[in-house]
């Protein structure tokens, strides 16, 4: 459910890092089950099979995300750092310290770069107004959970 | 400077020049960001290592760059799955068999795969081999997978 989520969310959403934890434990599980299992035995087949499949999910799930960080990068940050204290984080610790030093890495590029060659007053740049924001206007699937009578759909409206 | 000369008329010039001198550095900007962004996918498609063709072709702070942002995301993969972490650039595609058909399209040498046999891989052998351990080879262009 996470992983269509991500996928179909123009923005980056909450982190989710007890159900990561918990497929990869699930994945090294059945990894040292099936190191055990006999040779030819066909249930292993079969395991290697999910397993597979449950990797691509994860992986699927973690690229997406990592894609919309560094699409995002300053925004995401920005979000991140602007952040109230009970306020759930979009950003695993990994993901935060990725995404910072994805920054401090393309700063100092485009300053060594362009920047630093260019009349005194134009050498800063505010990343934040140059990269474009998430469209939260783009269209999005919903689901629809409990039978609900009236709803006015508003122009607005963010994923299930 | 031009400012301290207090004309009038000369506040549209300084504008003007300012606005063209933006234009450029955005210009100038969104190229190089644009050339970051296809390293990137570099990355993810041809692995760590790119093909010196390419990196003839990147300044030296572009490789900087690149060098940087694979350091980065290897150490992010390696803290996300288990001991020896989540390699992301595998998997693209969701898995439809266990294993493959795979024509070598170049001498590769000899290729160990999980119950310890060695295969040696010559241009045009066919092997049938685990799909997980073919993949990079694939996109290196090493192995090509056989669809019948």
């Amino acid at each position: 459910q996470a992983w269509l989520n991500e996928k179909f969310a123009p923005e980056l959403l909450e982190s989710k890092p007890e159900i990561i934890e918990c497929v990869v434990e699930q994945l090294d599980h059945m990894e040292a089950n099936l190191k055990r299992a006999k040779r030819g035995d066909l249930k292993v087949s079969v395991h290697r099979m999910e397993m597979e499949r449950i990797r691509y999910v994860l992986s699927s799930y973690l690229r997406c995300r990592l894609v919309k960080i560094e699409k995002f990068f300053p925004h995401v940050l920005e979000k991140e750092k602007s952040r109230a204290e009970g306020e759930p984080s979009i950003l695993s610790p990994e993901e935060f310290a990725f995404a910072k030093e994805y920054m401090a890495n393309t700063e100092t590029y485009l300053k060594n770069v362009a920047l630093k060659h260019m009349p005194p007053n134009l050498q800063k740049v505010s990343l934040l107004k140059s990269i474009p924001k998430p469209n939260l206007d783009s269209f999005v699937f919903l689901r629809v959970l409990e039978r609900q009578e009236n709803i006015l759909v508003e122009p607005e409206m963010d994923e299930q | 400077s031009e400012a301290k000369s207090g004309r009038t008329d000369l506040i549209f010039l300084i504008r003007f020049r300012h606005c063209c001198l933006l234009r450029n550095q955005r210009c100038l900007l969104a190229y190089l960001y644009d050339r970051l962004l296809r390293i990137r996918a570099l990355r993810w498609e041809y692995g760590s290592v790119l093909p010196n063709a390419i990196q003839f072709h990147m300044s030296a702070e572009e490789v900087e760059w690149f060098n940087q942002y694979k350091k980065s995301l290897a150490t992010y993969m390696r803290s996300v799955g288990g001991e020896e972490g989540l390699d992301l650039t595998q998997d693209i595609k969701p898995p439809k068999s266990l294993y493959i058909e795979v024509r070598c399209l170049k001498d590769y040498g000899e290729f160990e795969i999980d119950d310890g046999t060695t295969i040696l891989l010559k241009k045009n052998s066919q092997h049938f081999l685990p799909r997980w351990k073919c993949e990079q080879l694939i996109r290196q262009g090493v192995l090509e997978h056989i669809l019948s």
